[in-house]
């Protein structure tokens, strides 16, 4: 390492992105990724240290430092192919990770510099092997098993990928029309292209993964069902955090109020913003407020921004450094105009005699000591409500599991709050050949985190299948 | 890919598809309904379930044509694919002997009537069927709400055949005339719904209605169509179809349920201009 020792651009190469003005008008992709001189110059930054301390904050394991060490040498496809051993989804990653607090954050060069970004690459050598279609991917031979994948978010498409490759017949269940899961009826167009992620889930069935959209476990058959009567070996269900949660204030179900879900799947899904090209209309006036400090929120506040809305509020009841959403989304929501009121809580939604919202009254809170999230506890000051002058609200306070599965599948365990209760080391739930991970577990958290649990899934359900 | 196995115009402007769908055929029960798609850039509409057929895998829907969707599904003909058909979604009807029911169905509502009142009746109710609608054209499934019911009885807004007047006439006859009903159930417009559940409170008749809300994913997904259900907030989708209307919150409701309606009309309009000429102009150039 200490060999070639030449000055270290301290700073990580700049990524383009659209000019704000402009991109809050459309719903294309934001940030526009590295070009082959600022990948590999990017590249170049990587140290290649022997302990690899980046690979510890990976949830699915990726030899980063390979990877890095490959397309800086201009080997884009051998570095698509080195992702792709352990990660699925590299597309997606690349754009949806907080790398800041996985890879990046344990990256030595971030100990004096910026860390690598590691995040871009992988978003460059992805999107260079999906334009430049290159090698397929080996599997083993069929092992004869056969596993049903409940959900195709993030855990189901990671498991269905790493179980297919091991050789077992894999089919996913769908409830919605598309598959994708969150990544299509979630994540914004302008962060995560839906071409990105169909292309990854094409990758998928080229391992020989059947996904059956349509089909709601849980309705047209039971787990036991697919079980005992339709010959599946093992279940991995990664349903997801599918059920809104809402503030239980009054005028919540006034018209104008929406849940993030609803919002945001009227819009990604359905494609409500080219309404009336397509069928699925949305309704958004001149001032929204977005109730939450998420991802999802971001989410939300620049959709409405896209979709016509004069402002956007982002309403949360803590102040900025305890909002839990990336940094970069914060930014890049500041940057295209959304606004921001803290440490402010709705107490009720006014509305007019047609039910429409009109308006929010709110209280004001201030910090106090910190509760059992180690953050500091918002507490209202008495006498401080106000009204914000809303046309639109949007409930983004996060989500809980969907029941569906839970309700209808005998023997399985659940928290008192719903989810799942599996193993963390192997994602085995309480009744035997069943499995689960992601969000249905764990309650609302990202994308990786939820690609890991599948990962994790898929190897015990391997061991169980071999008898290991 | 769905195929339509037969197309029935019941009435003008109401259509019956017996859709193939051996999946949802195969756990489908009385009360619940289906999501479907017509094409690529369609809604997802919610339809309740009018029939079904295990042993032929079909599902039968009855459907009006209001809107841009529904007029565009009824183009479709026997022998053509719906390109999204999700279910069985929702909870069933609870259906159990509770002695004397009486099924209400007004308008296109009567389809999904049906198999609850076949099912009740094969519980051991005896079931007074009401149907309704607004003129003699516009009624259908006599028959089948016949063999359904232990008795039916039929009435026209405008007395074009049988009884002139409302189904909510006949139903406060029947309380009026004889012994106890133990369950009123109420399918059909919503101000019809509303004034069943009016009546029958009067009367402490429990009742349940089937409420046809907007949707998005019918799976509990989005909350799109909550209703408020004795001050709970409740999603029709999974939680329903089917509340103790006594318990319905009808006026948010009918509120919420033209939240769309100015982009309703647009998308119809403009399917209308698209669509006036049925010639190969497809969209009346050749005017």
């Amino acid at each position: 390492m200490t060999e070639k020792k030449k000055a270290i651009n301290p700073q990580k190469n700049p990524m383009s992105v659209q000019d704000p003005a402009l991109r809050v008008k459309n719903f294309n992709e934001v940030a526009l990724g590295y070009n082959e001189a600022a990948v590999i110059a990017e590249a170049g930054r990587c140290l290649q240290c022997k302990n690899m301390p980046c690979r510890q904050g990976c949830p699915v394991d990726i030899d980063i430092s390979a990877f890095i060490k490959l397309a800086g040498e201009g080997d884009f496809a051998g570095a698509a192919k080195k992702i792709k051993e352990k990660n699925a989804l590299p597309g997606v990653c690349g754009r949806v990770c907080p790398q800041e607090n996985q890879c990046e954050k344990y990256c030595t060069l971030g100990k004096k510099h910026e860390p690598v970004a590691i995040g871009r690459i992988e978003r460059f050598c992805a999107d260079w092997e999906m334009a430049n279609g290159t090698g397929s991917q080996e599997v083993a031979p069929p092992t004869g098993k056969k596993v049903a994948v409940v959900g195709s978010g993030p855990a189901g498409l990671t498991c269905a990928a790493d179980l297919a490759k091991l050789g077992h017949r894999v089919t996913i269940f769908e409830a919605l029309h598309i598959p994708g899961g969150v990544l299509m009826y979630g994540i914004p167009e302008f962060r995560l292209p839906k071409a990105i992620v169909q292309a990854e889930i094409d990758n998928l069935k080229k391992l020989g993964v059947e996904i059956q959209v349509n089909s709601v476990v849980g309705r047209f058959a039971t787990i036991d069902e697919l079980m005992q009567e339709e010959g599946f070996d093992a279940v991995f269900i990664g349903t997801g955090a599918g059920l809104p949660h809402f503030m239980r204030i009054p005028g919540e179900n006034a018209c104008g109020v929406y849940s993030a879900n609803e919002f945001l799947t009227r819009t990604n899904l359905m494609k409500a913003y080219l309404f009336p090209d397509f069928d699925t209309p949305i309704r958004v006036g001149r001032k929204v407020a977005v109730l939450g400090g998420g991802n999802v929120a971001m989410d939300a506040a620049r959709t409405a921004l896209r979709l016509g809305a004069e402002e956007s509020w982002i309403v949360y009841r803590r102040s900025k450094v305890e909002m839990p959403a990336r940094q970069e989304e914060v930014s890049h929501a500041e940057e295209e105009g959304v606004r921001f009121k803290f440490l402010t809580s709705p107490t009720r939604i006014l509305y007019n005699d047609d039910y429409w919202v009109t308006a929010m009254e709110c209280l004001q809170y201030e910090l106090g000591e910190p509760d059992e999230s180690g953050r500091r506890r918002p507490v209202p000051i008495k006498g401080s409500e106000f009204i914000l002058d809303v046309d639109t609200v949007v409930v983004a306070i996060g989500q809980g599991p969907n029941p569906l599965v839970p309700r209808t599948t005998k023997g399985l365990a659940c928290t008192k709050r719903g989810n799942i209760v599996a193993e963390t080391e192997t994602g085995a739930t309480s009744k035997p050949g069943v499995f689960a991970g992601g969000d249905v577990v764990t309650g609302a958290a990202t994308v990786i985190l939820a690609m890991g649990a599948g990962r994790t899934a898929a190897n015990s359900i391997h061991n169980y299948l071999t008898g290991k | 890919m769905y195929r339509i196995l037969k197309k029935d115009v019941l009435v003008p402007s109401i259509n019956l598809f017996e859709i193939e769908a051996p999946k949802v055929a195969g756990k489908a029960e009385p009360g619940q309904f289906v999501i479907l798609r017509v094409q690529e850039k369609g809604e997802r509409i919610p339809l309740t379930i009018a029939d079904f057929d295990r042993a032929r895998g079909t599902i039968t829907c009855v459907f009006q044509e209001v809107g841009k969707t529904t007029m565009e599904l009824g183009t479709l003909n026997e022998g053509d694919y719906i390109l999204d058909f999700v279910g069985p979604l929702g909870t069933p009807s609870h259906i159990e002997l509770f002695g004397r029911v009486v099924c209400v169905g007004g308008g296109v509502g009567v389809a999904p009537v049906h198999p609850i009142a076949r099912a009740l009746k094969e519980a051991g109710n005896e079931v007074l069927g009401i149907i309704g609608a607004r003129n003699k054209d516009l009624l259908f499934w006599e028959d089948k709400l016949r063999a359904a019911c232990t008795e039916l009885r039929l009435t026209t807004d405008d007395g074009s055949y049988m009884r002139k007047g409302f189904v909510t006439d006949l139903l406060k006859e029947a309380i009026l005339e004889d012994g106890k009903i133990d369950l009123c159930l109420a399918i059909g417009p919503l101000p019809m719904m509303r004034a069943v559940c009016e009546l029958t409170r009067e009367y402490g008749i429990k009742t349940i209605v089937s409420l046809n809300t907007l949707m998005v994913d019918g799976t509990g997904m989005c909350g799109c169509c909550r209703v408020t259900v004795g001050g709970e907030t409740r999603f029709a989708c999974v939680d329903g179809p089917e509340f103790d209307g006594h318990q319905v919150d009808f006026a948010e409701m009918s509120r919420r349920s033209v939240i769309y309606k100015p982009q309703e009309l647009l998308a119809r309009e403009k399917y209308q201009q698209n669509n006036a000429c049925r010639c190969t102009c497809k969209g009346g150039s050749c005017k």
